[in-house]
């Protein structure tokens, strides 16, 4: 099963033909992700990589039946291109684009939530690495290599610490059903809980690993939600115990405004919340292995 | 990005808010001649610093007469302001604003900002203006109103009443208060504005809506679209090793530690300052070289780490995706040959290409330790930073 993506999901490029476009679909497809062609507006008709080329993201809807894409357009006009994948009718988009101005995503936000539910695309990012699902596709920009295809499920903020996670998982012989970025800005697509819910529903998934940092809500936010509806183990890390109040630690998002936003205290939360805690982040694939072992 | 209250005052009374009389001063004389200009009898000398709460920090002085005023200018030019906004290291004062005084009939408190929660734009307010609204939040949350704003609807006219009406503003001066509500939604949507505060906004004797203080800070991701913002960035205010690093395109923030990091990725450099201070270490720094770390780039990322002098030693953590594991080797043999590094360097590379890197390392000739692990790598570092520290005292004893 896994979440969100899988070997027959149907993906798009927006941002096709730009090199950095290029390089990831390029890298999709040798992972084995089935990519049925990219958007460039004005390139429409052409070949790219051995895919066509569409002008608008409801042609690729149309013509090859695109259901997933993922976005490698500049900030200045990602939310447009978020929206215009919303509006075609794709049903989960990835926005690996770092630098997005927050009202724009607060713009984006909106006009998702003009959709019916059941109609209403799922936006993971932007600013993060992607979602992969080892073994079936990967919807992102991360090394396919490090990821053992398994039961845990992994949730983050962080790209490099989530391939952190991965690595120390397959270490131990712990492969991953989905593991999803959900980005480091302080707007973004899906909060973890969002995330969390479907892992609830994954039957392959047994074991959920959630990898936080210091700024926002939303870690706590999950942490309520797991407590009241969730029956699968969520492990926990967050990162940014040294970070000091109102500095922006790399990601946009990352910034303690307010006491309970800090790393010490989100833990603390969480703990009370029933969430397991990993004590430190080289601690992150023992502390599954422990907890997969309880089950 | 935040910018100082002259330059918020003078962005806002071009959207309807209405300001008390000032002007910009850099020197004593400068302030006299403002207080002249204004007229008057009173007036308050405003250290510009990029920082709330400096009244409290001595920054503000009220003044009855022109001679006063050059003395308070005397006092708070090149003065270091230490509040709890800025940190221990406080920022210098290179700019007054020469006010007006106000005759002050009640203070309220007013801001706008986007919440990270609700994902809108929500307008806080409370009519017990003139202290920090942390305290009023912890000790009086009644008194504060919250109010949310639909970003694809705007703010309606019946929410800026509900606000006026909240900070206890009376019928006659609502119209002039919705007017000044509306004025700063505006300002706060159409130049990127994350946070607009106006702390306090008074009532005057003769019934006039003022803004005393105003505070904006803006989103460093919209810059691109507001040129006429960033040229009111103020360099003297931020971090020199932060503007640099910025200016290279890197991530950095200074912290008071002394084991230097070098990091792709902003969650895995915090993570491993965390485990430096696990290991019982004090990182002297964030800092995320990004996804495409050139050799190029990797050196300036050294020299930056080593340009604080505090540093006894540094752990260089990679994890590679997009970057590749023998690219990064290269880079850091490359910086170190360069650079002649005269304290120990730790390198811990993991992902793409991890043994070609390793290869290259083991094969420079040159004294790195290397690590494995995260836990490992953290480890060395205190250990080699403790031997460091430990080797200066020594040499210093003899």
């Amino acid at each position: 099963m896994a979440i969100l993506i899988d070997e027959t999901t149907r993906i798009i490029v927006q941002g096709f033909t730009g090199k950095i476009g290029t390089f990831h679909a390029q890298d999709m497809i040798n992972y084995g992700s089935n990519v049925v062609g990219g958007i460039t507006p004005g390139k429409g008709g052409q070949k790219h990589l051995g895919l066509p080329v569409f002008n608008t993201v409801k042609e690729a809807v149309q013509q090859a039946g695109a259901e997933a894409s993922i976005i490698f357009v500049p900030p200045a006009f990602a939310a447009d291109s978020i929206m215009e994948a919303a509006e075609a009718g794709i049903k989960y988009c990835v926005a690996i684009t770092d630098g997005i101005p927050t009202q724009d995503m607060m713009t984006v936000k909106s006009f998702l939530r003009r959709f019916p539910e059941d109609k209403r695309m799922i936006l993971t990012g932007p600013n993060c690495a992607g979602t992969i699902s080892p073994g079936r596709s990967m919807l992102g920009i991360m090394p396919g290599h490090i990821y053992m295809q398994g039961n845990v499920g992994i949730v983050g903020r962080s790209g490099t610490l989530g391939y952190e996670a991965a690595a120390q998982m397959k270490a131990l012989g712990i492969g991953v059903s989905t593991s999803v970025g959900i980005g480091g800005d302080p707007i973004n697509g899906s909060a973890h809980w969002v995330i969390l819910e479907k892992f609830e529903r994954d039957p392959e998934t047994k074991v959920v690993v959630m990898i936080g940092e210091i700024g926002g809500p939303q870690e706590v936010d999950a942490g309520v939600f797991a407590k009241e509806n969730m029956t699968k183990p969520v492990i926990a890390y967050i990162a940014g115990l040294t970070a000091p109040e109102g500095r922006r630690m790399g990601h946009a998002g990352a910034i303690i405004s307010s006491a309970s936003e800090g790393a010490a205290e989100k833990v603390a939360m969480l703990r009370d919340l029933g969430v397991t805690i990993c004590p430190t982040p080289a601690a992150m694939g023992a502390t599954v292995a422990e907890v997969l072992a309880k089950l | 990005m935040d910018i100082h209250e002259y330059q918020a005052k003078e962005i806002l009374s071009g959207y309807g808010v209405k300001i008390a009389e000032g002007g910009l001063a850099y020197s004593p004389e400068d302030a006299v001649q403002r207080a002249r200009d204004i007229g008057g009898h009173i007036w308050a000398v405003k250290a510009q610093i990029h920082s709330g709460a400096r009244g409290k920090a001595g920054g503000i002085k009220i003044c009855k007469t022109h001679d006063e005023v050059a003395d308070a200018a005397e006092y708070l030019l090149g003065r270091r302001l230490v509040t709890h906004q800025t940190g221990p290291a406080g920022k210098v004062c290179g700019r007054l604003y020469i006010e007006a005084g106000t005759d002050i009939a009640k203070e309220m408190y007013f801001c706008l900002l986007v919440d990270r929660s609700s994902e809108r734009i929500v307008m806080v307010g409370s009519a017990q203006g003139g202290m920090e609204i942390e305290e009023l939040a912890v000790n009086n949350p009644e008194a504060i109103t919250k109010i949310y704003i639909e970003p694809a609807v705007g703010l309606l006219d019946f929410q800026a009443r509900e606000m006026a009406f909240a900070l206890g503003i009376d019928s006659e001066a609502m119209s002039h208060a919705v007017k000044l509500i509306r004025g700063c939604y505006r300002a706060l949507r159409e130049l990127d504005c994350s946070m607009l505060e106006i702390n306090p906004l008074v009532m005057t004797g003769s019934g006039e809506l003022l803004a005393l203080d105003a505070k904006m800070g803006f989103d460093d991701n919209a810059l691109f679209r507001q040129t006429k913002i960033s040229e009111l960035r103020d360099k003297t205010q931020e971090d020199p090793r932060e503007m640099a690093a910025a200016d290279r395109g890197l991530s950095y923030v200074g912290l008071d530690g002394d084991i230097g990091c070098m990091i792709n990725g902003a969650g895995l450099a915090m993570a491993t300052m965390d485990m430096i201070k696990l290991a019982g270490g004090e990182p002297a720094n964030f800092l995320d070289v990004g996804g495409g770390a050139s050799a190029e780039r990797t050196e300036k990322a050294f020299r930056l780490v080593l340009a604080d002098k505090n540093v006894k030693a540094m752990l260089v953590n990679i994890f590679a995706g997009i970057n590749r594991c023998d690219w990064i080797a290269e880079g850091v043999v490359h910086a170190v040959k360069k650079i002649d590094m005269q304290i120990p360097l730790i390198v811990r590379l993991s992902g793409t290409n991890v043994e070609e890197g390793r290869k290259i390392i083991a094969e420079s000739g040159l004294p790195i330790i290397t690590a494995d692990t995260l836990a490992e790598a953290a480890e060395k570092a205190v250990q080699a930073r403790n031997e460091q520290v430990a080797k200066e005292a020594a040499a210093q004893e003899n």
